[in-house]
């Protein structure tokens, strides 16, 4: 997948990129089974093509969108991400793609538009997870609109120079990084524009240790654990000291206007 | 009768392997191969992309595995009439402990850094590990009394006492565990075991309650 440097501020992070292998074989998509060798193991069965994103809810052109018109919509960028996983791990990460800004601007959202809803494929024939009562299926994720706008939120189709692995969310996911991992919904077969704060799929499951804001914040503990500190995966063997996390996951400077006088404790 | 004669026979012949002097040694180097493949994929790198992870995962399953296999001694002892799995009771249970501290080591080590004011917080603000905490100190009272020494000082009936809260520790165990998982959801492996040591204590209760009925007055 060819693609230019992003000139997008803080897309660019100089930090050490994550081996693929790990960055390939250390994934949380459940809709392939809880573990974290799972997706790995069972996605490569999933077709990626045809592949077809469905456009919908307030906007003035909605309807399907093919994955290879998506591909075209703008110029394909490298943006290098910290990812900051809920679990208190991370990885830096190359993706392929441009800002989701791009796709909203060409469907025009009405006024009254103020959330995005991502929802993932759910396929039982080709994502044995799905069968399991894990989640509620399909996985639901959202964003407010001005999120959603905002240059660092990324439409992703590729990493490491490569189309997405299957297991990374192929052919399209959503990459947001000053969020927890959680909150890029991959695989992305519809995308819906609401009035309403969109119901997200770890929040109706756990909704006291999931908010629908999910921003990376050392401050803010899971209820089970603390997320002051995350292990850089691959860094350092096995006795090195974790590091410590940042507020937005580093990007504050970017990013932080958009949550100026919110009370980031209630607004989990 | 004719099945109760190989049935005998077979039970005498594992009775007389179980008392063989090897048996021990034999299930004592059992009992260390989880470590020994734990510690060789570590030192080879085969531990995945979070190796820290691995570990205290890993030997937080092998405590719950070898506490099913000490609490199914008595069952087996008693179902299948071999009175010598009495002799591997004290050394399946030393090895719980054994588990349950390098599970405590690797989160201390590799989760915590070793930073013990960090550790001191993290216990009490956090359910599942204060009740995974209290499991390892009933485990310490039990291991500390395990000696003969100590069983002899202490008297059989209150020996027997204390280490009925190996029970308190399998409750324990698995509120741990499923702490540890009901938030992702993922409690089916939980299930699994609860499953099995429900079965182990339920064995025990039937039993004591048969017991009572007929020695009323023992209580």
């Amino acid at each position: 997948l060819a693609a230019i440097k992003s000139a997008t501020p803080g897309a660019l992070t100089m930090e050490k990129v994550t081996d693929y292998k790990d960055a390939s074989s250390y994934n949380n998509f459940y809709e392939f089974g809880t573990d974290k060798a799972d997706p790995a193991q069972y996605a490569q069965a999933l077709p990626t093509s045809p592949w077809q994103v469905e456009i919908e809810g307030l906007v003035k052109k909605p309807g399907r969108y093919a994955l290879e018109d998506l591909l075209k919509l703008s110029a394909q960028e490298e943006r290098i991400y910290r990812l900051r996983c809920v679990e208190g791990w991370s990885m830096v990460i190359p993706w392929l793609g441009y800002s989701l800004s791009a796709l909203i601007r060409k469907v025009e959202p009405l006024g009254s538009a103020k959330y995005v809803e991502f929802v993932t494929l759910a396929d039982p024939k080709t994502m044995p997870g799905v069968r399991s009562r894990v989640l509620d299926w399909p996985y639901v994720e959202g964003l407010r609109l001005d999120e959603a706008m905002h240059p660092l939120t990324l439409l992703a189709f590729g990493m490491y120079g490569e189309v997405l692995p299957k297991q990374s969310g192929a052919p399209l996911r959503l990459v947001v990084p000053w969020k927890y991992g959680f909150k890029s919904g991959k695989s992305i077969v519809k995308i819906r524009f609401t009035d309403k704060q969109p119901q997200t799929a770890w929040n109706k499951a756990a909704a006291s240790e999931y908010g629908f804001y999910s921003n990376v914040n050392p401050a803010v503990d899971h209820p089970r654990w603390s997320q002051a500190t995350e292990r850089r995966i691959g860094e350092d063997g096995l006795f090195a000291k974790k590091r410590k996390t940042l507020l937005f996951n580093g990007y504050e400077a970017q990013v932080g206007q958009l949550y100026a006088g919110m009370d980031l404790k209630k607004f989990f | 009768m004719a099945i109760v004669v190989p049935t005998q026979r077979w039970a005498a012949a594992v009775n007389a392997l179980c008392l063989h002097p090897w048996s021990k040694p034999l299930l004592f180097g059992l009992m260390l191969l989880p470590l020994c493949v734990l510690v060789g994929a570590a030192v080879f790198d085969q531990l995945g992309a979070n190796p820290a992870q691995a570990l205290v995962r890993s030997t937080g399953d092998w405590t719950l595995r070898a506490l099913c296999l000490v609490l199914a001694l008595t069952p087996l002892r008693v179902g299948l009439q071999l009175p010598a799995l009495a002799r591997w009771r004290r050394m399946l249970g030393l090895f719980v402990f054994f588990y349950a501290s390098l599970h405590l080591l690797c989160y201390s080590w590799l989760d915590m850094g070793f930073e013990l004011g960090d550790i001191a917080r993290d216990i009490p603000k956090r359910p599942f590990i204060l009740v995974g905490f209290a499991a390892f100190v009933l485990l310490c009272a039990l291991a500390l009394t395990s000696p003969h020494r100590v069983v002899r000082m202490m008297g059989g009936k209150h020996w027997r006492r204390l280490h009925q809260l190996v029970y308190a520790v399998a409750g324990l165990a698995l509120l741990h565990f499923f702490w540890m998982r009901a938030g992702k959801n993922d409690v089916a492996e939980v299930w699994v075991y609860t499953a099995i040591l429900g079965y182990l204590l339920g064995w025990r209760l039937v039993r004591a309650a048969k017991y009572m009925r007929k020695r009323p007055l023992a209580l």
